[in-house]
């Protein structure tokens, strides 16, 4: 699946998008983000309070207990300050 | 006549009256505009702001943006809803985004209107970078943003 990030945790990451493969055991948002920090520093930081960051697959918000199964894009993001 | 819709989003300034003539252009169903314009403000909290850079989720946004314009005709007998965000640098007294809700009576534009703002702040995927004398800084969101958007959902 495909993982984009954006604002700081895109800046943190160091990159804006990237494509993963989680093993099976990461079944939601929650899980992908535990999984994703454990990839390095710079992902470690960006997801070291989970609970700010917002996420959405497939263009449409979703809270951190969403299943991930059959999702194409998965983005990571800080609460939004558009308008 | 079905309602007219228009969602951009785009680097490039909008000119104001230009886009109300097209919300209202060869319709005579039209009896109320609101218009409602967001501009980068030249300080916050006392410390000058030299600008804001806006970053945004392309696809999301748009569908984000077109589901809450949705939500509004839904709820109020519109006639037509134009949605604009500027992307990229900008600075102090610049515009940065423009909601038109017209209607055929005053009540229906306006409220559509503040409930499309207070969506969008909340749910739209922007964000904003702001330059000031101490570098750069990303503009943390306010809470009671949340709570201007969560208002229209109470009973």
């Amino acid at each position: 699946m495909k993982v984009k990030y954006f604002a700081w945790v895109r800046e943190r990451i160091g990159k804006a998008e990237e494509t993963v493969e989680p093993p099976p055991g990461v079944r939601t948002i929650e899980d992908l983000m535990a999984w994703l920090a454990k990839r390095g520093e710079t992902y470690a930081y960006a997801f070291e309070t989970p609970r700010v960051i917002r996420a959405a697959i497939d263009h449409t918000h979703v809270k951190s207990d969403a299943a991930i199964a059959g999702a194409r894009e998965i983005a990571f993001f800080p609460p939004m300050t558009g308008g | 006549m079905t309602a007219n819709v228009t969602i951009r989003i785009q680097q490039a300034d909008f000119d104001i009256a230009q886009e109300i003539s097209a919300l209202t252009e060869g319709r005579t169903d039209v009896g109320a505009v609101v218009s409602f314009s967001g501009i980068c403000r030249g300080s916050e909290g006392g410390e000058t702001i030299a600008a804001l850079t806006l970053e945004h989720y392309p696809g999301m946004a748009e569908a984000e943006i077109a589901r809450h314009a949705d939500t509004a005709m839904s709820r109020w007998p519109l006639t037509g809803v134009s949605i604009i965000h500027r992307v990229g640098r900008i600075t102090p007294g610049e515009n940065i985004v423009l909601v038109l809700t017209a209607s055929q009576h005053r009540q229906a534009a306006f409220a559509a209107a503040e409930f499309l703002m207070d969506y969008l702040k909340a749910n739209a995927p922007f964000w904003k970078r702001e330059e000031n004398a101490g570098g750069t800084s990303w503009v943390e969101a306010r809470h009671h943003d949340d709570d201007a958007a969560a208002r229209w959902t109470k009973p």
